[in-house]
């Protein structure tokens, strides 16, 4: 489903993020990228849905080249890929249920269809009771879980994380960490950008160090 | 087709959201815009009027000529027949100095005066309607009559309603300059706004981007802000114009009863204010545009 094929990024001026990176990620897979702080995780996560492009090599996902894609057709590669950010990137103007309504108004969803599935998100990160709520309210677990409600709500093929667990409680974290491990038992194809690949002991490990993969 | 529409729809909510979420900045900005556009929406309305003024005087050039004070009514009645028989004129009309006399007296404001004179000092006149209104053929002819007997003066009547004709092109020039400057410090107004709109939510751009939104449904919202920011304006001009024409209507129409003319002042009519109201409207939409465009080529 996805393949990184001697992939390298570098950001100006000349600092190597990835290095030479191939590897594979097969459907339906789980995989962790581990790696200290400044390994380049986020990059790589970066590169998947084409946030960012790659300096060398090609990046494909589902068989096409993201890096090649013409700006017009990013938002639909990206309407297929559920993201966590490591910032979250909530709205703090809007509330919960509107927060993961989000990505159903940029698709065009019926509202009535969008709410039920807003609903049905919230429902299963254990939200449902706080869907009024604005996103200062909740704690950093629950901020996290709407996150996680956010990029799956489209019900994406594949799921990316960029440290979801960080600054999270031992047993927050463990509990975010179910929820991934609930979406890859249905089938979803999740990458993980983590320190903490503890929590995901299912999940194929790939080890990163100064944008190399190391074994 | 019904995603479109709801995207549409949402738009429209978000940028009516915007606007009330700062009501005092959506205030002051409409007020500006609306100022603004007054301007040149007040100089239409003045015009439009001012057609009209001149619409129901008569716009057909005649030429007045009057008789010495000392000519007697036989050297009139000569001057009479003359006219009628002169090439290039189409219509002569006698004016006594008696019924002359008499229309000035009904005058109010006249009466204590002329009664006050130890004679009539008026004299006999004719209105002389040409054949050929040009300006170079009426000329011709009022220097022949000049060299006539007894003609003590001659006038070109048709002399003021060029001259306003004059000032009504003169005038929708300076509209149609001031509205183009003026729309374009609108369209500046409007992408500043909008970039401050972009600026305060950069954030939800940003995430929507993330989460698969194009560009189209990203500019959406601001779209919908501009418009409806022209359009507030516009209305705000409108009313500000409508106000106007409603204080300056009693002292205008005094003004103009002294010249002996009937104006009551009219606000925009339908077809101005829809002008108004689409170009207010189609300006904010050009500055929201411009701005977005260099946000989203930037980003």
């Amino acid at each position: 489903m996805i393949r990184f094929d001697h992939v390298s990024k570098r950001y100006p001026p000349g600092v190597d993020a990835l290095s030479d990176l191939s590897f594979d990620v097969a459907e339906r897979e789980m995989v962790v990228v581990g790696g200290h702080s400044g390994a380049g995780k986020s990059t790589l996560l970066k590169l998947i849905a084409a946030v960012e492009k790659c300096t060398g090599g090609a990046v494909l996902v589902g068989g096409q080249n993201v890096g090649g894609l013409p700006r017009s057709a990013l938002p639909y590669l990206r309407r297929r890929i559920g993201m966590v950010f490591q910032d979250q990137k909530l709205l703090f103007d809007r509330n919960v249920f509107e927060n993961v309504m989000l990505p159903l108004s940029i698709a065009g969803f019926p509202p009535r269809e969008a709410a039920q599935r807003v609903r049905a998100a919230l429902d299963k990160v254990g939200l449902a009771s706080r869907e009024r709520a604005l996103p200062v309210m909740l704690s950093g677990g629950e901020q996290q879980r709407l996150a996680i409600a956010r990029a799956v709500v489209n019900r994406p093929s594949m799921l990316l994380a960029d440290e979801p667990t960080a600054h999270l409680d031992g047993e927050t974290a463990a509990d975010v960490a179910r929820i991934f491990q609930e979406f890859h038992d249905v089938g979803v194809t999740v990458v993980i950008a983590t320190y903490a690949g503890d929590l995901f002991p299912g999940a194929r490990r790939l080890q990163l160090d100064h944008g190399k993969l190391v074994p | 087709m019904k995603v479109w529409l709801i995207h549409h729809l949402e738009a429209a909510r978000l940028a009516l959201r915007r606007l009330a979420a700062a009501p005092l900045n959506s205030l002051l900005s409409l007020l500006a815009i609306g100022i603004a556009l007054a301007l040149p929406a007040g100089g239409q309305m003045l015009l439009a009027n001012a057609r009209h003024l001149a619409g129901t005087t008569s716009a057909v050039p005649q030429i007045s000529v009057f008789m010495a004070s000392s000519a007697d009514r036989r050297a009139a009645t000569e001057i009479g027949a003359r006219l009628a028989q002169f090439g290039g004129v189409k219509q002569v009309q006698f004016l006594s100095r008696e019924d002359t006399l008499a229309r000035m007296k009904a005058n109010p404001g006249l009466r204590d005066v002329i009664e006050a004179l130890p004679a009539n000092p008026f004299p006999d006149a004719f209105i002389v309607t040409a054949a050929d209104d040009s300006a170079v053929a009426m000329e011709k002819l009022a220097v022949e009559f000049r060299q006539w007997p007894k003609v003590e003066h001659v006038q070109l009547d048709s002399a003021w309603i060029r001259r306003l004709d004059a000032l009504l092109k003169l005038g929708r020039t300076a509209v149609l300059l001031l509205g183009t400057l003026l729309g374009a410090g609108l369209i500046a107004i409007s992408f500043s706004i909008i970039r401050m709109q972009v600026l305060t939510h950069r954030a939800e751009i940003e995430v929507s981007q993330l989460l698969g939104a194009t560009d189209g449904f990203i500019q959406r919202p601001f779209l919908y802000y501009g418009v409806l920011l022209g359009l507030g304006g516009g209305i705000v001009a409108w009313l500000l114009v409508g106000g106007a024409a409603l204080w300056l209507r009693t002292p205008l129409s005094e003004l103009v009863r002294l010249y002996d003319l009937t104006l009551v002042l009219q606000a925009l009519d339908a077809r101005d204010s829809a002008v108004l109201l689409g170009l207010a409207a189609g300006l904010g939409w050009v500055g929201a545009t411009i701005s977005l465009r260099q946000h989203l080529r930037q980003s």
